[in-house]
């Protein structure tokens, strides 16, 4: 059965987050992130950052409620049972730092059939509460026999 | 430049990164669920471990977070818990005035992130 690409180019709407301090501290943790800045506000502001820094990897928080409708939404169609995380890309921007507000919006960017295996690719740009882009990314989900 | 990294991911880190991650799909958290769909069991969350790269390559560059502008990562093979991950790169070209690294991670000689692709800015 071909993929069906009917949903290449869809949008979703815009997702919203709030940056915390105690979430970037759990987040840092969880991954073994050690720098001070990420705990520390004083460190943070004598590095030069507006408030406690986010590392960079914690993308994956505040995009996940935009990017997550786009994968599980019917129109795409794909089979969870049967997807890998095949690829990531981020490509960075502003900072994200304690406070900030963050707007992202998820397209599907392209859906195609390679070996017998169904590619589906998202797209997600997040931007701050300035209108100032923090972080493009590229998500590659791959099902297996379609 | 080199990236060397080696960390050793605890039997409960992947209920941490979960909580942390908000990603709770129990293929990464409840090792019977994993066996039933016939994984060896829990892997860890391929995010996790791209973590573990993008910690790897911030360190190869001083350690300041701002410095890593870019990374692409393939996810091949799984990641487990209790067993160590070692992460390895070294320097490809110098564009624009950021270094360009080639990294993989791996656990015990099997790939679990590869191809992946660092631009990093170097002070």
């Amino acid at each position: 059965m071909p993929v069906n690409a009917d949903a290449k180019g869809k949008a979703y709407p815009p997702f919203e987050y709030e940056v915390g301090k105690e979430k970037i501290r759990e987040y840092a943790l969880a991954v073994g992130e050690d720098n001070p800045v990420h705990f520390d506000r004083e460190q943070a502001r004598a590095a030069g950052f507006r408030d406690i820094p986010a590392p960079p990897m914690f993308a994956v928080v505040y995009s996940a409620g935009a990017v997550g409708p786009a994968v599980l939404d019917p129109e795409v169609g794909i089979d969870l049972r049967m997807m890998v995380h095949g690829g990531q890309e981020f490509d960075w921007g502003e900072t994200v730092c304690a406070g900030d507000t963050i707007t992202t919006e998820a397209t599907v960017k392209d859906i195609y059939e390679k070996d017998g295996r169904g590619f589906y690719l998202f797209e997600s740009v997040s931007r701050n509460q300035d209108g100032q882009e923090v972080v493009r990314a590229i998500w590659t989900n791959i099902v297996r026999g379609v | 430049m080199k990236v060397e990294l080696k960390v050793t991911p605890d039997r409960y880190l992947p209920h941490r990164y979960a909580g942390a991650s908000g990603d709770f799909n129990p293929i990464h958290i409840d090792p019977d669920f994993a066996r039933q769909v016939g994984l060896p069991s829990n892997i860890l969350h391929g995010l996790y471990s791209m973590a573990q790269v993008a910690r790897a390559c911030t360190q190869a560059a001083g350690g300041d977070p701002r410095s890593l502008r870019r990374l692409s990562v393939q996810f091949r093979g799984m990641g487990f818990p209790e067993q160590e991950m070692t992460v390895t790169g070294s320097e490809k070209e110098t564009r624009d005035g950021a270094v360009i690294v080639d990294v993989v991670a791996e656990q015990g000689g099997n790939q679990i992130i590869r191809n992946a692709e660092a631009e990093l800015a170097v002070a």
